[in-house]
């Protein structure tokens, strides 16, 4: 209803960390001046591997309306699987854009009227040493890369004190790494 | 300091600020992560209290109020159906007159289960004697929290926290942590006026005859009815002192000075809308479309549901056109609870505005701002008054 606020949707699965990936998000916008944030996690019945969303509001001013995403301005998809199994894209915004943790490429997907971003964060995130999997600090490189929206380097430092005392470092490198080899494309 | 987190921290976090010495508490969604983080807290010694864990929430207030006759300061927080299961010692805790704080991460009562929102378990301890405020966001959580022990100790009753589970519980967003020496200034470490003490014992609340009759001393004590009468009395009381710690929170934090109802574009309204808790926030965008749109519209949050705020309330709604109140319980077979209570505060003024009620996301159910836009536009321009049977929004059967 307000055009201050900048609307992203989170799909994953139970498990990925999803959750942690918005709220790392979350507190990089926070440090970079936006004061209003919400991230605000959808419960159902979720259990590991199932489906789950994320709604994450951004804004320079204070937030109060907190219901969930209906029609973001962007889509992050932590598994490209999910595309299939659901319309990740419902609601987008006509230009929107849609984030994908896929091998393939922007072309192979097909969201008429959308940006579209992709990048393998699975194997970068095993080529920072991070164990098979996590993907959830990897895809906030592609994010970075993508939406244009937080610096690099205020994410890495946000992922880096969300991870203090587990691999830090090597959660912020997946995210840079993923960021080099982010490939955008779709309808602009 | 402001940190992002769930509204389960920030309420964690005032409880560790408050000092408090006395942690009781069962687990149940979606107050748990409230409970993992004080028991956090205390293990790894950032808290000074002990954390007592209990089978149930009868005995999470059983010790709450052992707890507090002892002369500490006791905290325990619950949800729904275990806010049921410890409604014997609720009315026994206000009774006894101890200043406890419990939060209630407010949630739908069983049959059939439910985990998500709504007000129906705190509305259904309404009468138990306990204050209970409601928060709409996390500055609010934390503050009222560190403001609920001081209200507490100083009326000698119990105090609810009430806040929206998942909506505020669950949510993520940016809240400024206190400083505890402002905290300890502004809340000094409870002293009672009287503690067990194992050297000088001493029957409590034991059969009081309906009469006043002498006590062990000599003196002539009170009989149930007086004290009732003294309980309801000092929880009238309350409002005064609600106002006053308000001003105090305010002098030493810069928060506050709306304790009883936050108005938001109220002044000038022709219809004001009325609700509790997150809902009125989520109303303020309704409310800045209308505007544009050229409705004179505002929204009303109450914070204060008991001691219910009669007098603020008759003066804040005088002289509207229209009362929509919005509210996420039902007394069955009746109205909204929040509705009747406005319905009776209103009683008596001059040209008493339309009001109707409307009923909304119970156990959950969706409230769209999209929908609550249609509802307030809607009910502004029918202009009806509807003091009987509540309308309901979102049902889809």
């Amino acid at each position: 209803m307000r055009d201050d606020i900048i609307e992203i949707r989170w799909h994953g699965r139970g498990g990925q960390g999803a959750i942690t990936a918005a709220k790392i998000v979350a507190n990089a916008a926070f440090t970079s001046g936006y004061g209003g944030v919400v991230m605000a996690p959808t419960f159902g019945t979720e259990r590991r591997g199932a489906p789950v969303l994320t709604s994450l509001k951004i804004s320079k001013n204070k937030i109060y309306d907190l219901s969930p995403i209906t029609e973001p301005d962007m889509v992050l998809v932590l598994d490209h699987l999910l595309v299939e199994e659901m319309d990740v894209a419902a609601g987008l915004k006509p230009g929107g854009l849609i984030i994908i943790n896929s091998p393939r490429p922007p072309e192979a997907f097909d969201f008429p009227g959308m940006k579209i971003a992709t990048a393998d964060v699975t194997t970068m995130a095993a080529n920072a040493g991070l164990p098979t999997g996590i993907v959830n600090t990897g895809i906030i490189g592609a994010f970075a890369k993508a939406a244009g929206l937080l610096d690099m380097d205020t994410l890495a430092g946000a992922i880096e004190a969300e991870f203090a005392g587990k691999n830090p470092e090597k959660n912020a490198e997946a995210a840079r790494m993923t960021h080099a080899h982010t490939l955008t494309g779709g309808s602009a | 300091m402001h940190i992002i987190e769930a509204g389960n921290v920030a309420a964690a976090m005032g409880v560790k600020l408050a000092g408090v010495q006395v942690v009781a508490a069962y687990p149940i969604t979606p107050q748990t992560p409230l409970t993992e983080k004080l028991s956090e807290l205390v293990d790894s010694r950032q808290m000074d209290a002990q954390y007592i864990p209990v089978e149930s929430e009868h005995s999470a207030l059983s010790v709450c109020i052992a707890a507090s006759s002892a002369g500490s300061r006791a905290f325990t927080a619950t949800s729904a159906n275990g806010l049921l299961y410890m409604n014997e010692q609720i009315h026994w805790a206000a009774g006894a007159r101890l200043p406890i704080v419990m939060c209630v991460v407010n949630r739908g009562i069983g049959a059939p289960w439910t985990v998500w929102n709504d007000h129906q378990d705190a509305m259904s301890q309404r009468d138990t004697g306990w204050i209970q405020i409601y928060c709409c966001d996390h500055q609010q959580i934390i503050d009222t929290v560190i403001q609920a022990f001081a209200i507490a100790e100083t009326v000698r009753a119990p105090v609810m926290v009430c806040y929206d589970g998942y909506i505020l519980s669950h949510t993520y967003m940016p809240f400024d942590i206190p400083e505890q020496a402002d905290v300890e200034k502004f809340l000094p470490a409870f002293t009672p006026d009287w503690a067990l003490n194992p050297q000088c014992p001493a029957n409590l609340n034991t059969v009081t005859l309906p009469e006043p009759r002498a006590d062990v001393r000599g003196n002539t004590a009170p009989g149930y009815m007086e004290i009732r009468h003294n309980l309801h009395t000092d929880l009238r009381r309350t409002i005064d002192v609600i106002a006053d710690t308000d001003a105090k929170f305010k002098d030493v934090f810069g928060r506050g000075g709306q304790p009883f109802i936050e108005s938001y574009f109220c002044d000038d309204a022709d219809h004001v809308v009325v609700c509790l808790g997150s809902l009125s926030y989520q109303m303020r965008d309704v409310i800045d479309e209308l505007r544009k749109e050229g409705v004179s519209v505002g929204v009303y949050g109450l914070r204060l549901y008991r001691p219910f705020p009669d007098r603020a309330v008759a003066e804040a709604l005088g002289g509207k056109n229209n009362v929509l109140v919005f509210e996420k319980a039902l007394s069955y077979g009746y109205e909204g609870p929040l509705f009747s209570d406005i319905k009776a505060a209103l009683y008596g003024t001059d040209n008493p505005p339309r009001i109707r009620n409307f009923i909304l996301g119970l156990g959950g159910r969706e409230i769209r701002t999209r929908d609550l836009y249609q509802a307030v536009k809607t009910a502004c321009s029918e202009n009806q008054n509807k003091p009987h049977d509540p309308d309901f929004i979102g049902l889809k059967m």
